[in-house]
């Protein structure tokens, strides 16, 4: 599969290697990291849920689709699942390619398709001690929202 | 017919539990959705939401048939 889930630390070192190709003239990743803030409030740390049957095989359709459009050589993401601390990565995207534009490109699509499509859920664990799920909470807005996250 | 019920993020609070299976008499995903929602009390609407059934994704419409296992998907927000 060349969309993976892992509950320990994303190893990119070992996951590059998968990418090297005679053919190729360079490498581009893109690394997602857990930032200590986010829409104004203060995060003390991270959670990620995945559907993992279901964001194995979306991960690996986009990942597919990127090698379709774009002439690569290879191309793998890898997401994380489970408690994540402040600067911790939670994704990595790796292309390989014979010219930088196209992996720059591929590296691109890949990463906002994973954003929108795969079944990834994250929770955010504030310093204030609230918490809530993101792009959950405030699109649930009936008009009485502010109290929503007291079900958690 | 019997169906299979994953829960996940939100909708897993919500609901108290990961799993579960019901006896409906319900026919489409729509319609359990619809049982559902008013049994947990979910906040979050189905147009708001997408539908997987046997871990592929599917239409609202679509037949059930008895052990098909059904997940509800939250709007997602991986990376």
């Amino acid at each position: 599969m060349r969309f993976r889930l892992v509950q320990t630390a994303i190893d990119t070192g070992t996951s590059r290697l998968e990418l090297l190709d005679g053919g190729a003239g360079g490498y581009v990743s893109f690394e997602g990291w857990v930032r200590d803030h986010n829409e104004g409030r203060a995060v003390r740390r991270l959670e990620y849920e995945a559907f993992a049957d279901l964001a194995v095989k979306e991960g690996d359709l986009i990942v597919s689709e990127a090698l379709e459009r774009f002439p690569i050589q290879h191309a793998l993401c890898v997401h994380r699942t489970g408690e994540l601390a402040i600067g911790e990565l939670a994704v990595w995207v790796g292309v390989s390619s014979a010219h930088r534009g196209e992996a720059f490109a591929a590296c691109r699509y890949i990463i906002d398709e994973v954003k929108h499509r795969v079944p990834i859920w994250k929770k955010e664990h504030y310093r204030d001690g609230d918490s809530g799920w993101v792009n959950c909470e405030r699109c649930a807005a009936a008009p009485a929202h502010e109290h929503a996250h007291d079900v958690i | 017919m019997q169906l299979k019920i994953q829960y996940y993020a939100i909708l897993r609070e919500q609901a108290g539990r990961s799993e579960e299976t019901i006896e409906t008499l319900a026919t489409t995903p729509a319609d359990v959705f619809l049982q559902l929602h008013s049994r947990y009390g979910f906040t979050l609407d189905r147009e708001q939401l997408k539908v997987a059934v046997n871990s592929e994704f599917s239409d609202w419409t679509r037949t059930l048939r008895s052990g098909d296992a059904l997940v509800f998907i939250p709007p997602v927000a991986g990376g």
